[in-house]
């Protein structure tokens, strides 16, 4: 997000406003130490934060993108990133009108989304039975 | 959810009558199990709920089944619809609106006259005992015939629409509380939905509008765990109410070091002060604006530098003044000499002295206009 036009007027970003910022990567950085220790996943819904103008992308900036960058394409766009730090993922779901809907931050081995469903795949499975059948009396 | 309230027969996963599950529905769509993840990942953000409940949700709306929703609108500006309708998380909020049967809402049904009235005694007749009633707008007690549909007055058709109601959702501050109509010195007598409902649980959704997600999320709590949610002392569900703008405001540092825009356009203004002397009711007012904020999560209107309003509080409009700080005279008597005096009485006479000067000067300067000065331009 960029301040250039916008009046600096009430919502500017980058001055001393509050500072989510750090106790959010200290969160983070405790959930991925149980992570590594336990196993025990966690998410984090930006959508409850009080953040200020500019925080959550100032958030966004200080976790930096990773090696994998997944595209989803159900119900409308995800965007779903492990960012530099391995094992925390930024997954933002987006509507049909690429209106960003939620947005978590989580700390997992693979966010449980990108893992294909089992109800999908007994569709899929049903699918391609169906097909080959076809198939076969075609 | 902790302290969820179940209802005693409103369930709506428990013999409802209208069609199969959510689950079934959305498959049928051709939904993925994939969107639906990301349906419930959405709907529990939209409901407050940690994303650690995401699981249960989804296992709950997966065998959740439609409820008969009927939306009655009172004394109202159709402002509460308008907020609701043109909520920004469209495709969540129209697989809610897939997942109720949305039986009677004379704005948005295309049937009218007879036919709307018939519908909704149809829908309470089949679904006596288990619909959700929503109301919107406040109630007129004086004169019934200031708010009438299809010639029935609010008072009689929401008492007869109360009696097989499971729960009643009252959206928007004149349901809630009596809201704009109900502000001094209430010409229609008008009172909230809990001033006559006396024997269904009430959930209460105020604000001027509510907030569309607060709307929906309170729907999609019904319709997840079939039991309204734990409610605070004047109704308003808790995980949307339950803590102040003030404790969840971006500003609020600001306060605690005592750094205020004294102005709206003063130095204090433009590096995003609290506006807490410019009449800011956010300490007094629980809302979830702070985080779920407006507009696709753009704003709320302290981040845009104006002062919350207390829109979703009790008499919000009777409040004296909306500019006027919560606990500060209505001048500054620090920056007046003439009247800058030492203790409570003291500063109490100042008060009054310089109010009582400011009216003289504003009757001296007020020209009135009469009709033949209308006619002439």
């Amino acid at each position: 997000m960029s301040s250039v036009g916008i009046t600096q007027f009430n919502i500017q970003m980058g001055d001393e406003l509050t500072q989510n910022v750090q106790p959010l990567l200290h969160e983070i950085r405790h959930a991925l130490a149980a992570l590594l220790e336990s196993g025990k996943t966690s998410s984090i819904d930006l959508r409850s934060i009080p953040l200020a103008p500019g925080e959550e992308e100032a958030i966004i900036e200080a976790l930096g993108k990773g090696e994998i960058n997944a595209r989803l394409e159900a119900l409308g766009p995800s965007d779903i990133y492990e960012t530099r730090f391995a094992g925390v993922w930024l997954t933002s779901h987006y509507n049909e009108d690429h209106m960003i809907v939620s947005r978590f931050i989580e700390i997992t081995e693979l966010p449980a989304i990108l893992r294909s469903q089992r109800e999908d795949m007994a569709t899929a499975l049903e699918t391609l039975n169906e097909e080959l059948q076809k198939q076969a009396t075609s | 959810m902790k302290k969820d309230l179940p209802l005693k027969d409103g369930n709506p996963q428990q013999g409802n009558p209208l069609g199969g599950t959510l689950g079934e529905s959305l498959r049928s769509q051709g939904v993925s199990r994939r969107s639906f993840m990301k349906f419930c990942a959405t709907t529990a953000s939209m409901m407050a709920l940690p994303p650690s409940m995401i699981p249960m949700i989804a296992n709950a709306l997966e065998n959740a089944r439609r409820p008969s929703v009927i939306w009655l609108s009172f004394q109202e500006c159709t402002g509460c619809t308008e907020s609701l309708t043109r909520a920004h998380t469209s495709t969540v909020e129209s697989l809610i609106f897939d997942a109720i049967s949305l039986d009677y809402h004379h704005t948005l049904q295309a049937a009218s006259g007879h036919a709307a009235e018939a519908a909704r005694e149809v829908a309470m007749e089949e679904n006596f005992g288990n619909y959700l009633l929503v109301v919107d707008g406040s109630i007129p007690l004086d004169n019934p015939g200031y708010s009438t549909i299809a010639g029935i007055s609010n008072l009689d058709m929401l008492t007869e629409s109360a009696k097989g109601a499971a729960a009643i959702v009252a959206v928007g501050t004149c349901a809630t509380y009596g809201g704009i109509p109900h502000a001094n010195p209430n010409p229609t007598g008008a009172v909230s939905v809990k001033d006559i409902i006396k024997d269904k649980p009430i959930i209460n959704v105020p604000g001027c509008p509510p907030i569309p997600v607060v709307i929906t999320g309170v729907l999609a709590h019904y319709l997840t765990f079939g039991a309204i949610p734990e409610l605070d002392h004047i109704g308003r569900p808790k995980v949307f109410y339950g803590q102040s703008i003030h404790d969840r405001c971006y500003r609020r540092p600001f306060y605690d070091k005592g750094q205020f825009a004294e102005t709206f356009d003063d130095e204090g203004a433009k590096k995003g002060w609290c506006l807490y002397k410019l009449g800011c009711r956010g300490p007094t007012t629980y809302n979830a604006c702070a985080t779920t904020k407006w507009n696709n999560g753009t704003s709320f209107p302290i981040e845009s530098g104006h002062p919350c309003i207390g829109c979703s509080e009790p008499d919000f409009w009777d409040g004296g003044g909306f500019y006027k700080a919560l606990s500060l005279p209505t001048e500054d008597l620090s920056k007046t000499a003439v009247y800058a005096a030492a203790g409570a009485a003291a500063a109490g006479v100042a008060v009054s002295a310089l109010n009582r000067g400011k009216k003289n000067a504003s009757n001296k300067i007020h020209i009135k206009t009469t009709i033949d000065d209308l006619k002439k331009e």
